[in-house]
Formats: structure tokens, C-alpha cells, sequence
């Protein structure tokens, strides 16, 4: 018989993470020598500057061509482009700012942090402590919040948010309750006290922004405003989507082994700048203090412990689809990766002798 | 009154970097800044139940390699999300090239 998960934070789920202490539990980790990983681990401001100005150049570039030949259709493929680093490019952006290793200077790392929390409309704050949560208990049923690809999978849900029609909603309904003064129960139960006044302000902050985008949509009775601040966290949502399914979609809940729940994905140039290489997600979820720009070599490092990369988005999708859409009648159905013929090197500090394609089986048991 | 305990050797430590102490089965951090100062710390983030040896010392703060929160391992304090409660620290004294720790 199917076993029925509860995904909510305060279900009986997450009590029993942490009566079986599947709940901050140790995590395996690959063993690489201090020296190599205290070099890989070196932040700079460099990459995530370079970077930075290119996002925020190409941003004012398409915004601003979309806006000058609004409304005919050459604003179309302007826009399409725009709403892609808008909506997309600041998932990984809220993302690597909020570890705090994309830049070594702080501030820096702060202000595109917010930035990028804005464009994508998720709460500076909440979403600290939800992503730290997400990396003490990843995929950890009752536990982790940013669980996407549940067993069963909401599929319809997942479909429309690739033009963000669940989570934009949800962010509003959110930032109102957050201007009152208020958080969510799932919120207090991750988020200290002494942190909430900040959800508070940001909100109301946010709200007058939005508010104001609005007022000037009716004035000028055009929604050229909104397209450029709002709208795009939905129509230019899609490539988030993409490339958030592939991480943990399909693989394994419950276990404390990032090579069981986690994808690490070859991807092409823009995807993987859009993305700011998070495709080797493996690695980052077993080091997350090394940066962005420091992952494809940390790859190289120990990729020979590690299941292979899924070599396209395609594949990855044709890897988790099937699963997914079988697990809607057999929520038990998974890809389990065997790790049996190298699971011992990281626990004897060398790298694995042979590098190992994971076995990927589907588990309906 | 003082407990010194001998921990390491100074040159065990490179410039700023952290190494693991352990005694009477609780672990410490033992830093050195770039300026060659040694200082001491509990082991423990006091975020979450993760080893600070495993974390990057830059100048004089240690990140904490599960979820990034930093220190100033000269004083303990905290520099904001996810940590909430201050770092111990343990007074630090160095003779004859050898580090030792006032556990007390």
C-alpha cells in the first residue's frame, strides 16, 4: 500500500524526521584534502561582478528596446528576453547571494541579494531560513520547505507555474499577510522572532512599489509598466522552472546522501549563465560554501564519487518525467541510484578509483 | 581558576586557517589570523550541530561550511543570519612554540 506523505512543515511527517533523526542529520560528503578545498572555497569579487553587469546591462538593453517599440511585435522577442532575466536569472541570483559566496565583498553580495529577492518575489528573509532549512533537511518529507516535485507530484500545479500562476499569487497572498504583521504558521516555525519585524518592512515596502507600478498602469492606461516590473516574474518565469525540476525531481526523499536526492546536470552556455551554474547541484548541495564560479572545478574534483551528470536539461527531463508522471498512481516509484560499488570513498578520504555511472532503476516496491 | 591545556603546535595552524581540537571529548577551533594571532573557539556553529573545522577563516571570520553563518573568532560574535547566539571563545596562550587553551 502506498504510503501517504505529508509534505506541510507541522504534520506528522516532520515529527517523525526528527524522532528518527532524519531531521539535521550528517550528511555524507566526499572527502577532499583541506588544502584543495580551502582553495576552491576562495571567494572573489571578480566572476559575480563581471556577471552582474552583464545581467543588469542586458536587463536595461531589452527593457528598455521592449519598452521603445511597445506595442508592436518586435517588443515580443525583447521581452521574451527580458522576462527570461528577470524572472529566471534572479532565482539563481537570490540563490548564490543569499549563501553569500557569489561576491567576497558583503554589501555587494547584500544588495543584489535583495535585488534579486524582489524580482522574484520571494521574501528576503523567509527565504534565508527556508533555504537554510533546505539545506540542513534537502528533500527531507515534513522538513525541507522547497520540496517542488512532491510524491505524488502536483503536476498541474508545477505546469502553470512555469508561468509563476501559483507561486505569484502565493507571494501576494504572503507579502499582505506580511504587512499586517503577520507571519504564516509554516513561516514561525523557521523563522526566529527576532527576525520578523524585518519580514514586516520589506513587505510594506514591496507593497508600495507594486502599488505604485499599478497606479501608473491605470494613469497612462497602459500595462507597459508592469511588463517591465511584476510581469515578468511570470512570463519569463519558465526557465527557472526548467532548471529548478531537474535538481531533486525523481530521486529519492528521506535519506542523507546528496548523491540519492540530487541531480547535477551538463548544460548549455546561457542556461548555465541564467542558471549561474547551479546545474552541478550535487556539489553545491554537498560544499555550498564553494562559489558559483569555483563549481565546475570542484566537479572535476570529485566527480569520480559522484553519480554522472545528467548530460542535457533534455536528458535530465527524460530521466524524471516518466517517474513523475508514474508516481501519480504509484507514489512509492522513484530513481534509485546505486552506490554500493563506491559509497566507502568518502569515508577513507580517497577519491574514488573508478569513475561510476549511477544505476538508475525505477523502485515501485 | 585556569585549566591550560596543551593543544597543538603553533606552526600546526597555517595563516589563516582553523584546525580541530579535541578534549575531554569536546571539540574546539583553534584559528590563525593572518597576523599570526591564535585564538579559540568551540568547535560546534551554534547554528546547527556542524564542525567549524571544516569552515573557511577569511581575515578574522570563520564561515561555517553548512549554511555560511560567520563568526569573528576573536570575540565570538555572530554577523547575522542564520546564527543567533554568539561563538565561545577560550583564552589562548603560546610558549615555547606550543598553543595552549584555558578550557575553563
Amino acid at each position: 500500500m502506498a504510503v501517504v506523505r505529508d509534505y506541510s512543515l507541522l504534520g506528522p511527517d516532520g515529527k517523525r524526521a526528527i524522532e528518527s533523526g532524519l531531521a539535521a542529520a550528517q550528511w555524507y560528503r566526499t572527502s577532499v584534502p583541506r588544502k584543495r578545498m580551502k582553495e576552491l572555497m576562495q571567494r572573489r569579487d571578480g566572476p559575480a561582478i563581471r556577471d552582474t553587469a552583464i545581467w543588469l546591462a542586458l536587463l536595461a538593453a531589452f527593457g528598455g528596446t521592449g519598452a521603445y517599440v511597445w506595442p508592436s511585435w518586435w517588443a515580443l522577442p525583447l521581452f521574451g528576453a527580458y522576462g527570461v532575466l528577470y524572472g529566471s536569472a534572479s532565482d539563481s541570483r537570490w540563490h548564490e547571494c543569499g549563501h553569500g559566496t557569489a561576491f567576497r565583498t558583503r554589501w555587494m553580495n547584500t544588495a543584489v541579494y535583495n535585488l534579486a529577492c524582489f524580482m522574484i518575489m520571494r521574501d528576503p528573509t523567509v527565504w534565508r531560513w527556508s533555504h537554510t532549512r533546505h539545506h540542513t533537511d534537502t528533500i527531507i518529507v515534513g522538513r525541507d520547505p522547497e520540496i517542488i516535485s512532491m510524491r505524488p507530484p502536483k503536476l498541474f500545479h508545477i505546469a502553470a507555474n512555469f508561468l509563476g500562476l501559483f507561486d505569484v499569487p502565493t507571494a501576494f497572498r504572503h507579502m499582505a499577510v506580511h504587512a499586517v504583521g503577520r507571519l504564516t504558521a509554516e513561516e514561525a516555525s523557521f523563522v526566529p522572532e527576532t527576525e520578523w519585524f524585518r519580514v514586516y518592512r520589506t513587505a510594506r515596502a514591496w507593497l508600495v512599489i507594486y502599488t505604485a507600478t499599478i497606479a501608473i498602469c491605470v494613469a497612462t492606461a497602459s500595462v507597459l509598466p508592469a511588463m517591465l516590473i511584476g510581469l515578468p516574474r511570470m512570463y519569463g518565469a519558465w526557465h527557472h522552472l526548467v532548471t529548478g525540476l531537474t535538481q531533486h525531481s525523481g530521486l529519492a526523499d528521506d535519506v542523507v546522501d546528496h548523491r540519492l536526492n540530487t541531480r547535477t546536470v551538463s548544460m548549455n552556455p546561457i542556461s548555465r549563465f541564467v542558471y549561474w551554474n547551479m546545474n552541478y547541484h550535487v556539489e553545491h548541495h554537498m560544499f555550498p560554501m564553494v562559489p558559483f564560479h569555483a563549481l565546475p572545478r570542484l566537479h572535476d574534483e570529485i566527480k569520480g564519487d559522484l553519480p554522472a551528470p545528467s548530460p542535457s536539461i533534455l536528458a535530465a527531463f527524460g530521466e524524471f518525467v516518466p517517474v513523475m508522471l508514474r508516481q501519480r498512481t504509484h507514489p512509492e516509484a522513484f530513481i534509485e541510484r546505486d552506490l554500493s560499488s563506491w559509497a566507502a570513498a568518502g569515508d577513507t578520504g580517497g577519491a574514488n578509483p573508478s569513475a561510476v555511472s549511477a544505476a538508475t532503476t525505477m523502485d515501485v516496491s | 581558576m585556569a585549566t591550560w591545556i596543551e593543544a597543538c603546535g603553533a606552526d600546526d595552524v597555517d595563516a589563516e586557517d582553523v584546525i580541530p581540537f579535541e578534549h575531554d571529548g569536546h571539540p574546539y577551533a583553534i584559528y590563525r589570523s593572518p597576523a599570526d594571532d591564535y585564538h579559540a573557539t568551540d568547535g560546534w556553529c551554534t547554528h546547527e550541530q556542524t564542525l567549524l573545522k571544516d569552515g573557511l577563516v577569511m581575515g578574522h571570520i570563520i564561515e561555517c561550511p553548512k549554511h555560511n553563518g560567520r563568526f569573528d573568532y576573536r570575540t565570538g560574535e555572530g554577523k547575522g543570519a542564520p546564527i543567533c547566539v554568539n561563538l565561545r571563545t577560550y583564552p589562548v596562550k603560546l610558549e615555547g612554540g606550543t598553543l595552549y587553551i584555558d578550557v575553563d
